[in-house]
This record gives C-alpha cells, sequence and structure tokens, in this order.
C-alpha cells in the first residue's frame, strides 16, 4: 500500500480564526477514507486546504509531490478533483456544459467518449443534457457533481458532505456509486460527511475529527464497532 | 409616411450605437457578473487614441483596430489593479470601484488630450443610399448607417461563437457562473477574469470611436447620455442576451427618434423615455425581452 495523500500537522483556518490544529491524515491509494466530526471541527477545511483554497501550515504530499501554495486550478490539474459543499453546479449552465467542464485540464481526446459513458452511468443526466442544472432536482444535481468530477480522471475524490440535503434513498443510492467506483475502477476517494454509518460502509479507514485535530481514527469496521467512538462522535 | 420612415431609420443609426455599447456592457456583465459603470468612460479615452492615431495619418480602420488592441490591455490590466482587489467581498463594493473609475478616466482623459472638441473621421464610405423613391419623395439611409449595422452584427456574431461555441467560451461562462466551483475543476479564474474586462474593453474601444465618428465632433462628454440608454438597452435585453442588447438598442434608438419627433411635452426631457421603457418592460417582463430564467432547486 502507498499513501496517495498525506497531511502532516496541517494548521490554518481563515485569517486569524485557526480552524486546523495539526491534522495528520493518510489517504491510501485505491481506498476510502473517511471523515468524520461535528459541525465546525474542521472538515471542509481539511478540505480546502488539501485544494489549496486557503492557506495553510504544515506538510500536505499529493503523490510524493508537495502541494501546499499551489492555487486550486493548478491542485485539479494534478489530478484531484474537490466536489465541495453544495455540490458547486454551475447551475446557469446545461448539463452537458457541466461535465466538460469538469474535463477541463486535460488534453487528451476521449472526452467525448467519457460523456456517453458518464451519460450511460447517470441515464437521467443524458436526457437532460441541454436543460439548466440548476432545475434538477437535488439527488439529480449530486449525481451530476459525481459525474463532473469524474470527468477530471481524478487520482483523487474530494467530497464534502455529499448528503447534505437529500433524501434518504437518494443518499443511499449516492453511496453505493460512490462504492461502485471505488471498486471497481479503483478509484480513491476521500469524503467528509455527517452520516457516518453509511459512508464506513463503503470506507477503508475513518477518521474522526474535533475542534481542528484527529482525535480517532481506524479502520471502519473498527469505528463502527466501537461502542465509545459510536457514543461519543458519530452519534448512532 | 416619409417623415416617420426617414426617422425610423435614423433612430436606427442611433440604436446600432447603443446597441454596441450595450454589448460591451452585457459581455463584462455575462463574464464578471459585474456592472461596469467605468465601460463609457473607457470606451471615450480608447476614442481619444483612436483619434490621435489618425492625425498621424494612419488608414482610419487601422487605428480603430490598434485602439481596441492597446484598450483589450488597458481593460485587462484594469481587472487586475482596480477590480481584483474588491472581488469576491460585497458586490457593492465593484460598483463603488467602476463608479469611481467613471470619474478618473474621464479627468485623464480630459488631462491627456485636453478639452478642445475634436473630429473622428469615419472608416466607412460618405454619402447614402436611396432606399426608394416615388412622386418626389425618397427615402435614403447613410452608408455609415449600414456600416455600423453591419459591425455590430459581426460582432455580436464573433462574440455568439465565443462564448457558446468555445472552449474558452465555456471556461468563460462557468467563471461568471461560480467562480470558486471553476477554479475547483482547473480553470485559471484570474485570466478569465482579465480576458473577459480586455475584450468588454476593446469593444468599447470600437463602439466609441464609430459614435465619434457619426458626429460632426466630439469630446469627454461623448459616451455619458449614451452610456444610459446602453442601460437602458442591456436592461431592456435581459443583461444577459447579446442579441437582447442589440434588438433593445435598436427599440432604445427608434423610441427616441419617434419621442422627438412626435412627443412635444417630452421636448427637452426625452431622455424619461429610455427609462419609462425599462420600467414599462421590466414590471411586466422582469428578465427583461430576451432574458433567460434561472432556476435553482435545492
Amino acid at each position: 500500500m502507498t499513501a496517495l495523500l498525506e497531511m502532516r500537522g496541517v494548521s490554518g483556518g481563515y485569517g486569524p480564526v485557526q480552524v486546523l490544529r495539526g491534522v495528520d491524515l493518510t489517504v491510501e491509494e485505491g481506498h476510502v477514507a473517511v471523515v468524520l466530526g461535528a459541525n465546525g471541527a474542521g472538515k471542509t477545511t481539511t478540505l480546502r486546504a488539501i485544494s489549496g483554497m486557503i492557506r495553510c501550515g504544515g506538510e500536505i504530499l499529493f503523490g510524493g509531490q508537495p502541494l501546499q501554495g499551489r492555487r486550486p486550478e493548478a491542485v485539479a490539474r494534478r489530478g484531484i478533483a474537490h466536489v465541495p459543499q453544495g455540490r458547486g453546479t454551475f447551475i446557469d449552465l446545461s448539463v452537458e456544459d457541466n461535465l466538460r467542464l469538469g474535463a477541463t485540464g486535460r488534453r487528451d481526446n476521449g472526452v467525448g467518449a467519457d460523456l456517453a459513458h458518464w451519460y450511460d452511468v447517470f441515464p437521467s443526466l443524458g436526457s437532460r443534457r441541454h436543460q439548466q442544472a440548476g432545475s434538477m432536482s437535488g439527488g439529480e444535481q449530486q449525481m451530476l457533481a459525481l459525474a463532473r468530477a469524474m470527468m477530471a480522471r481524478p487520482r483523487l475524490l474530494l467530497l464534502d458532505e455529499p448528503s447534505l440535503g437529500l433524501a434518504p434513498l437518494v443518499t443511499r443510492e449516492l453511496f453505493s456509486r460512490l462504492g461502485e467506483l471505488n471498486r471497481e475502477e479503483g478509484l480513491t476517494i476521500l469524503v467528509v460527511e455527517q452520516n457516518a454509518n453509511l459512508a464506513l460502509d463503503i470506507g477503508h479507514w475513518g477518521y474522526v475529527l474535533e475542534t481542528g485535530r484527529i482525535v480517532v481514527q481506524g479502520s471502519a469496521e473498527t469505528l463502527q464497532g466501537d461502542e465509545a467512538v459510536r457514543r461519543a462522535y458519530l452519534g448512532f | 409616411m416619409q417623415l416617420f420612415v426617414s426617422q425610423v431609420l435614423n433612430g436606427i443609426g442611433y440604436g446600432v450605437v447603443y446597441g454596441s455599447v450595450a454589448l460591451a456592457l452585457v459581455l463584462i456583465f455575462r463574464v464578471t457578473g459585474v456592472l461596469n459603470f467605468a465601460q463609457g468612460e473607457m470606451a471615450l479615452f480608447s476614442t481619444y487614441v483612436s483619434w490621435k492615431l489618425t492625425t498621424t495619418g494612419m488608414p482610419v480602420a487601422l487605428a480603430i483596430a490598434l485602439s481596441m488592441v492597446i484598450a483589450f490591455i488597458g481593460g485587462a490590466l484594469i481587472e487586475r489593479v482596480f477590480i481584483r482587489p474588491v472581488e469576491g467581498r460585497s458586490p457593492l463594493n465593484v460598483v463603488i470601484v467602476t463608479l469611481g473609475m467613471f470619474l478618473a478616466i474621464n479627468s485623464l482623459t480630459q488631462l491627456v488630450f485636453g478639452t478642445d472638441p475634436q473630429q473622428m473621421p469615419s472608416p466607412f464610405p460618405s454619402g447614402s443610399i436611396e432606399l426608394f423613391s416615388s412622386g418626389g419623395e425618397s427615402i435614403e439611409v447613410s452608408k455609415s448607417t449600414i456600416g455600423l449595422i453591419v459591425v455590430l452584427l459581426v460582432e455580436c456574431a464573433a462574440l455568439w461563437f465565443l462564448l457558446q461555441r468555445t472552449r474558452l467560451g465555456l471556461r468563460l461562462r462557468a467563471v461568471a457562473s461560480n467562480p470558486d466551483s471553476a477554479r475547483l475543476v482547473g480553470i485559471n479564474s484570474g485570466a478569465m477574469l482579465m480576458l473577459g474586462w480586455g475584450l468588454a474593453a476593446a469593444l468599447g474601444a470600437l463602439a466609441g470611436s464609430l459614435v465619434a465618428s457619426k458626429q460632426t465632433a466630439f469630446d469627454a462628454s461623448l459616451m455619458q447620455i449614451i452610456l444610459v440608454y446602453a442601460f437602458a438597452a442591456a436592461a431592456l435585453g435581459g443583461f444577459e442576451s447579446l442579441i437582447g442588447a442589440v434588438v433593445a438598442g435598436l427599440i432604445v434608438g427608434v423610441a427616441y427618434t419617434l419621442t422627438i419627433q412626435y412627443i412635444d411635452a417630452l421636448d427637452g426631457i426625452e431622455l424619461v423615455m429610455p427609462l419609462g421603457l425599462i420600467l414599462a418592460v421590466l414590471l411586466v417582463k422582469p428578465n427583461g425581452l430576451f432574458g433567460r430564467r434561472t432556476v435553482e432547486r435545492v
């Protein structure tokens, strides 16, 4: 196992507000890593630090190369697709434009074939390809965000609270899709999620973040089985 | 009848001017989400640059083209230096900066080029073409008006192609739609914003130079009333739509000349006409004549 992403003692925040206080976190190649934690623990900020959207101290290595100081567009072009909270949909553009934008950093000729592939995987996107993306339901928009991220053929997918605002059934469908992508295409995923159980079901390794630090970590099964962790941090 | 038709043609002549400035406003709005109140004054400065170049004996069309290139660079620099630092906070900040630039660029223009009225030569042939004549009555349209219409249509088609049919255009629209998300898919937002401002400045340079060449003389007040009418046209057209800006520009132009001709009550206060028109349209269609509704389900 090699580590695709390593964060060592990462700290940072917004202006004078320190959110991350030394986060250590590793995502193995081909794994799904889950970051859990209460609101305000720094989950979103952790992802923003990786993407270069905030300045931070410490060390972030992606495939052995340092990421800090790079701008978000440069991080994206290195193969990290980040679906932010709220899905980052280009709501006034068409579904197809949204997907094409996902492939911005690519130089190869496979974009058309990939479009066809994702329309195949998500038929509801195909039938709405010329529709304004903002007019779709939350669940469809989350599928669109996922397909948009995949259009980049990323080495690492960052997902921020993908279940937010979705009906339970849709959330379950989404996580089963993510699990498939991981198993069948070997996609490495780092997902931040409130819905701990669902996320850990597809996850290999879990981290619990509290006030800017990792306080507990372990394999997904361990975390799910640990009574104390469950009661203290996961709420189920 | 003849008077009516010639006033309509006259109005179209004004309308293409309003439409071309409105096009620049719409472009900057679509690409950066900013209402640029300094658009007219940026065009004014560029018009003086065009004029200055023609005084060296340069052919008019070449002078305007060169001025457009200079305007492109200037517009991109203005974005980088003056707009970027206030971007991403309240949209009001950007509005105030563009209002400040409105005053600053106007003063700068007078400082650099003086306050005397100048004559901008026309790139179009002089004279007019007879549309039809019967019983001693004839209706003519000037070649410069036809030239302006052609330029405007080409401009509109080129912009549509750029925005809707090229990868670069898609990126420009993406940055306007969701700047953060655009960066996360790998788009250099800063470069796109500079490009948008540069393009709009170049369009403004073209519009300003052509407006000035239609008039016998121009000075630093050239664009001020035109900007009001152009804003009217942009609002009427829906602020998003290129073709909307052009059509609305023509409507405003024709309404302007017909108001002057036929509505004596508004003599001297014709400016209420475009504003009344905006009000009427926005009451009935809040997104303008050609605006799209943006829907978002969450």
